[in-house]
């Protein structure tokens, strides 16, 4: 039984115009221990994704159909409360910006502290010995002594590895770390991956690793999810996706990034924008763009297929 | 800190010494004072004694400057009207305005905040639309008319409340008196503090609804509920102390405005307070107290925004580290 099941989930938002469907029958599950990485233009639902699964889609967003389980147990159905005690203790995230998702007018100790005791019964002296013990871990120096300090006494990349601390404190199974490092400094990046990389195995945590950046992908995650206008596209080990991929806008992803090794006049990119959710285009959501698009594309919506050692959601791989 | 207080306390003084002078120049500009003490009948001489005695033929600045060393050991002079020193008439009033406007100020706090904090989270329940919609009549209704309607309910047609005065009082020290210490002058308190409050409470309650629909949207409320942590922590505590730096700042300034212009809700209850003094003083041109009077308040002002500075630092600790 894997960790996280999320079968068929829709998630779907009314407004004045007719309902807007974000998320259109997203399916994947991670293992325990495991780090997926999920990847997508802005506006493909990688976030979304995340905060369906720990509960807090914002209104008036709502999941309008499949399931999500933790542990074999639905929880996209449970009412506030269990819900509440789900989050931190059982699954945790990570924002993007740790500038502005520390609270300013608590210690950095406090909301660690308030973290630990809300999930367990712990003393206020033995919770505090267990904040400083994670902010030693996170790398803070003279953690006991800086324990005491606000927010906005530390740096960004600091504050970053806090907000890791924060995630991690109570313990959860799985960590939902949506673009843990796109608003830091890029020399700053590499140390919060590698901090979040190797905590997440040390403790055994499972991690949905939400970024655009497929170099961190490659190096952190072992399967990747790629996703496209609120659907899956491919998803499967990594290097299979970066070596072979098997859907034509995974393909075309990895032509547009640049390398070392083989210089190129100039990049390739993908011709047009992702469609907007209120003009999906009927078929593949990929079809006007898709090099490789013949007459079943614009007509029938592909589900995941299985292609060599991933999965694609391609009607290329209809016979596979 | 100390360092702080004493520099807000030495920008103080120039504020001070303008008010003063304005205070002063009423001596100089409105009524004459010789013309009132002599009355219609009196010799050249007697007036020219009197011009001496008062020193009125000093010049401007000295005059000014005895002024104000008089206003500093708390000498303002004597009531033209009452033929009493004007300190002590201040300083026996003073104490049923204060109780006044910290009774009406804290039922201001203690309710409009939790009903600002309900209604920005439950933005669109039934009770928040009521609140709402209650406290436009709050915020538009005049304090006198508030003030009568007060005294024919629960005065006139239910005989719950006394409808004037300030009940019994009992001193407290040499300067202070109190009517906390019996029921009787408690019920005196009730619909008074309820007119003179009720105001702030409604704009308390929108300022801190509005805080909270800009505060509940921040990420720190996002993460602080990724983490599980409980609903009361998070609105009453995580969010509402975030609010809180705005609000301090208003209910400052509100509560300047209540001592300073309580004078509506004071003549409607012919509470014997600062107010009722003013009007009455205002009514017969009695200078002294008026120039006192303003003084007082701007020492009150200047007192007030101290207090909320360094509250500012209590709440906030990205002030405290500036520094």
């Amino acid at each position: 039984m894997p960790l996280l099941d999320v079968r068929d989930v829709t998630v779907e938002f009314p407004t004045r115009r007719g309902v807007l469907r974000a998320l259109d029958k997203v399916s994947f599950s991670i293992e325990s221990g495991e780090i997926l990485g999920v990847v997508g233009e802005s506006g493909a639902g990688k976030s979304l994704t995340g905060a369906a699964i720990i509960g807090l889609l914002e209104r008036p967003g709502r999941i309008a159909g499949g399931e999500i389980r933790l542990n074999g147990e639905r929880i996209d159905t449970l009412a506030a409360e269990p819900l509440r005690r789900i989050r931190g203790r059982r699954i945790g995230m990570i924002f993007q910006d740790p500038l502005t998702t520390l609270n300013p007018l608590y210690t950095i100790g406090r909301q660690l502290t308030e973290t630990m005791q809300t999930h367990d019964r712990l003393s206020d002296a033995d919770a505090r010995r267990k904040a400083i013990g994670w902010l030693d871990r996170v790398g803070i120096p003279a953690a006991a002594q800086r324990i005491d300090a606000y927010p906005h006494e530390f740096s960004g990349g600091q504050r970053q590895r806090v907000v890791i601390a924060l995630a991690l404190c109570a313990e959860p199974a799985l960590i939902v770390a949506d673009e843990p490092t796109t608003a830091l400094d890029v020399s700053v990046q590499a140390q919060i991956i590698t901090l979040l990389k190797d905590l997440t195995r040390d403790q055994g945590t499972a991690v949905m690793l939400i970024t655009h950046d497929m170099g961190v992908i490659a190096e952190t995650a072992g399967r990747v999810a790629v996703m496209y206008a609120g659907r899956i596209a491919e998803i499967g080990p990594v290097a299979d996706v970066i070596r072979h991929p098997a859907h034509p806008y995974t393909a075309g992803l990895m032509a547009s990034i640049p390398s070392l090794e083989h210089r190129v006049p100039r990049l390739r990119q993908i011709d047009g924008a992702m469609p907007r959710l209120d003009a999906l285009p009927t078929g593949c959501r990929f079809h006007p763009r898709c090099p490789k698009v013949f007459a079943r594309c614009r007509d029938e919506q592909p589900d995941l297929l299985t292609a060599g050692a991933t999965r694609a959601a391609c009607w290329l791989h209809a016979d596979g | 800190m100390f360092g702080f207080i004493a520099s807000r306390l030495l920008q103080a003084i120039p504020v001070l010494l303008v008010v003063g002078f304005i205070a002063f120049a009423l001596f100089a500009y409105v009524g004459d004072p010789v013309n009132m003490l002599l009355g219609q009948d009196h010799t050249e001489a007697q007036r020219l004694a009197l011009v001496r005695q008062l020193g009125l033929d000093q010049p401007f600045f000295v005059q000014y400057g005895r002024f104000l060393c008089a206003a500093l050991h708390g000498d303002f002079g004597i009531s033209y009207r009452l033929a009493q020193p004007v300190g002590a008439l201040l300083a026996e009033r003073l104490p049923a305005t204060l109780e006044l406007a910290v009774t009406a100020s804290v039922l201001a706090f203690a309710i409009g905040v939790p009903m600002g904090v309900y209604t920005g989270i439950h933005r669109d329940t039934l009770v928040s639309r009521l609140f709402m919609t209650g406290s436009l009549v709050g915020v538009s209704l005049p304090t006198f008319l508030l003030g009568i309607l007060l005294i024919l309910v629960f005065s006139v047609w239910l005989g719950w409340l006394p409808s004037f005065g300030r009940g019994p009082v009992v001193h407290i020290g040499r300067w202070w008196t109190t009517g906390f210490a019996s029921w009787a002058a408690i019920r005196c308190l009730i619909l008074p503090a309820i007119t003179l409050g009720l105001f702030q409470m409604t704009l308390i309650m929108r300022l801190v609804r509005a805080e909270m629909l800009e505060v509940l949207r921040a990420d720190y409320i996002k993460f602080a509920r990724a983490r599980g942590l409980t609903r009361r922590s998070i609105d009453f505590g995580h969010a509402l102390k975030n609010t809180l730096v705005p609000v301090i700042t208003i209910i400052g300034l509100q509560f300047g405005g209540i001592v300073a212009f309580s004078l509506v809700t004071e003549t409607v209850f012919q509470w014997p307070g600062m107010g009722l003094l003013l009007v009455q003083s205002v009514a017969a041109a009695d200078i002294p107290v008026l120039s006192a009077y303003l003084l007082l308040i701007a020492l009150v002002f200047v007192l007030i925004n101290l207090a909320v500075d360094l509250l500012y630092y209590a709440v906030d600790p990205r002030l405290r580290s500036r520094r």
